[in-house]
């Protein structure tokens, strides 16, 4: 195997969640932290789609933004094509051109008020991709294209386009700097399922065509599995699971992971018993002591109280857990 | 059919007038619901099912208006009734359940009032006896430690939680009727599986009629008894879950099965339907959904598809004998 593109070593994010100074001082009240990311490790190979699935509050989209540095990192590293994210250098002025993202949402990502052509041609002129007028117009149009616009689609403005159309935008505009690594934070949660499937083909095109890789963050399983080759599961700002794709859906070894599944609607109605899902996410502000699972666990035990389980190597499977490692499951 | 249904909707039309002229955003559908029966109702944004579930209970916003079409309750028509007797249908014979929780919970209020409330209101239980039925209530719809949450206020609940008050709330008159609008699209999927599971218990054991409306295939194959397929505010098929999921006939509600990637299947590339519903002001003449449809021909074109009987399902596509014509 060649060099991963991404590596993202223990990396941890802490939000101050106190109240204002004075409140708090009135009120005696100590600050509140709140750990979003807590020792999250993973690498992406070159071309591959890595995704990272979780329900509200995991913290994968805070992973997300961590990792195209819209968020700086309390603790831990970044690093993408050897070049460290998160310490400013020279090299990071020119990695930055070759790491782009698309939204979840096609309504608030897009400037209402700027037509589509000079939205896309932004990142073109921001990081002087191309010089002239003409040129860029041209590759505007190229790009239009290249998602399955039409050319002319440029002149018009985000609001005469259709939720579908507007994240074809997004892509455009992600791809206009011609980058290596697109990371994707739910690019498809906010359309219709006809229009998903659009998207979601479009994407994989587009990783054939022109070698991306992505990172993919979803709580959707299903899509998850249709577009990633390996899949991490979080669980509040902690990875549980780290997987290939066939492996995690066959044999997810986590107890959280085996939970999701068994969660999933099935389409195919096998009548299977569901076993009952117990329980909410917890409050991150006060998260469980040991294994933050251990709450909803059936196999908890006095260990998983007290002691944070390691991700550990399972046959191609990584998975945090006590009661797995033991081989109590 | 040979009993009565609880719910039957008969050509129902809703339409809104603009300045530009008429839209019809619910073109002559029909349905029934019986008993015990859930019917599942899906579509993507815009075909029309929140609106058709809005007009049963009389809540259509104005200036949108019920244009024709008969929906009858037990035998009764409802859609013609004077505001003041259908709020007393609402909630007392129609129980409703939305898709965001904290909108219908009053945050200002403790549960325990809100409950108080309704029951008392259309039932004639006293405010002692009222209150214990709100606390069998919270213990059937599963919340822990019912007698201490009984008292505290919505947003000390988490939103699956809440959502289990919005039930109990809408059981509070054992309706013979819920609608239940997007009820688990707000939630994370394992909270989702909670409230699907009990959302069929409890309505199997008070035998309500529930109209389940949802743009999640898995959710409605999990718990429907029988599914509508919208498309364009008209229904493209409806029939038991089992064919419509595995055998759908309409090309739309097929290529709608294909599009969603599933846990089982291994395609790398997912089924697509080409371009977007239309608009409510450039709905096409014939088949609303022929310009989107492989298997088009001229009388699509010209001709709106009548739902035809193919087994135990209704299908509204010329070719539906002909699977579709694929």
């Amino acid at each position: 195997m060649t060099a991963p593109l991404v590596k993202v070593a223990d990396l941890r994010r802490v939000f101050d969640v106190s109240r204002p100074w004075l409140d708090r001082v009135v009120a005696g009240e100590p600050r509140l932290w709140l750990t979003a990311v807590d020792g999250v490790s993973f690498e992406i190979a070159r071309g591959e789609t890595f995704a990272i699935v979780g329900e509200s509050g995991s913290g994968k989209s805070t992973v997300a933004r961590m990792v195209v540095g819209l968020l700086p990192v309390t603790a831990g590293e970044v690093e993408i094509d050897g070049v460290s994210m998160t310490r400013p250098g020279a090299e990071l002025e020119g990695l930055r051109r070759r790491i782009q993202m698309i939204f979840q949402d096609p309504y608030a990502s897009l400037n209402p008020r700027w037509r589509v052509e000079r939205i896309i041609a932004e990142p073109i002129r921001a990081f002087a991709v191309l010089d002239g007028e003409r040129a860029i117009a041209a590759r505007v149009g190229e790009l239009l294209e290249l998602v399955g616009l039409a050319a002319a689609d440029g002149a018009k403005f985000p609001h005469q386009f259709s939720g579908g159309q507007r994240q074809r935008i997004a892509i455009a505009r992600a791809l206009a700097a011609n980058p290596d690594f697109i990371v994707c934070d739910e690019p498809t949660s906010a359309l219709d399922v006809s229009v998903q499937a659009q998207i979601l083909n479009l994407m994989r095109d587009l990783q054939d065509r022109l070698g991306l890789t992505y990172l993919f963050i979803s709580h959707n399983l299903a899509v998850v599995r249709h577009m990633a080759a390996r899949i991490g599961v979080m669980y509040l700002g902690r990875l549980v699971e780290i997987a290939p794709a066939k492996t995690l859906f066959a044999t997810p070894r986590h107890p959280y992971s085996r939970m999701l599944l068994e969660a999933v609607p099935d389409l195919a109605m096998s009548g299977r018993p569901r076993v009952a899902v117990a329980g909410e996410i917890p409050n991150p502000i006060a998260p469980p002591p040991g294994c933050a699972f251990h709450p909803r666990c059936a196999l908890a035990d006095a260990r998983c109280r007290s002691e944070k389980p390691a991700l550990r190597a399972h046959g191609a499977a990584e998975a945090a857990c006590h009661a797995v490692e033991e081989g109590r499951l | 059919m040979t009993e009565r249904p609880v719910l039957s909707v008969r050509d129902l039309e809703v339409e809104f007038p603009t300045r530009r002229g008429v839209l019809k955003a619910i073109d002559r559908i029909s349905f029934d619901i019986a008993r015990g029966e859930v019917l599942g109702v899906v579509g993507e944004s815009g075909a029309g099912k929140s609106l058709t579930g809005a007009a049963i209970i009389g809540l259509l916003e104005p200036p949108g208006r019920i244009a024709g079409g008969e929906i009858r309750l037990d035998g009764e028509r409802i859609d013609n009734l004077p505001r003041e007797a259908m709020r007393h249908i609402r909630g007392r014979r129609i129980g409703m359940i939305f898709q965001d929780p904290l909108t219908s919970l009053n945050p200002l209020y403790r549960v325990s009032e809100q409950l108080v409330e309704t029951i008392r209101t259309h039932t004639d239980l006293d405010a002692r006896r009222a209150r214990e039925r709100a606390l069998a209530l919270l213990t059937e719809v599963g919340i822990p430690a019912p007698e201490q949450r009984l008292d505290a206020y919505p947003h000390q609940f988490s939103g699956g939680m809440r959502q289990r008050v919005v039930i109990a709330l809408a059981l509070a008159a054992e309706p013979e009727l819920i609608i239940a609008d997007e009820p688990t699209t707000a939630l994370d999927v394992s909270v989702q599986a909670q409230i699907i599971a009990l959302l069929k218990k409890v309505c199997r054991q008070h035998h309500a009629a529930v109209m389940l409306i949802t743009h999640d295939m898995g959710v409605i194959a999990e718990t429907a008894d029988r599914v509508a397929v919208m498309y364009a505010g008209r229904i493209a098929e409806i029939g038991p879950v089992r064919d419509v999921v595995a055998r759908p006939r309409h090309p739309y509600a097929k290529g709608l099965m294909g599009a969603i990637p599933t846990l089982a299947t291994d395609a790398p590339r997912l089924m697509q339907i080409p371009g977007a519903m239309p608009r409510l002001n450039a709905i096409p003449a014939g088949c609303a959904f022929n310009p989107r449809c492989a298997a088009v021909f001229d009388r699509c074109r010209r001709e709106r598809p009548e739902p035809v009987a193919i087994g135990a399902s209704e299908v509204a596509c010329f070719l539906a004998d002909a699977g579709g014509g694929r």
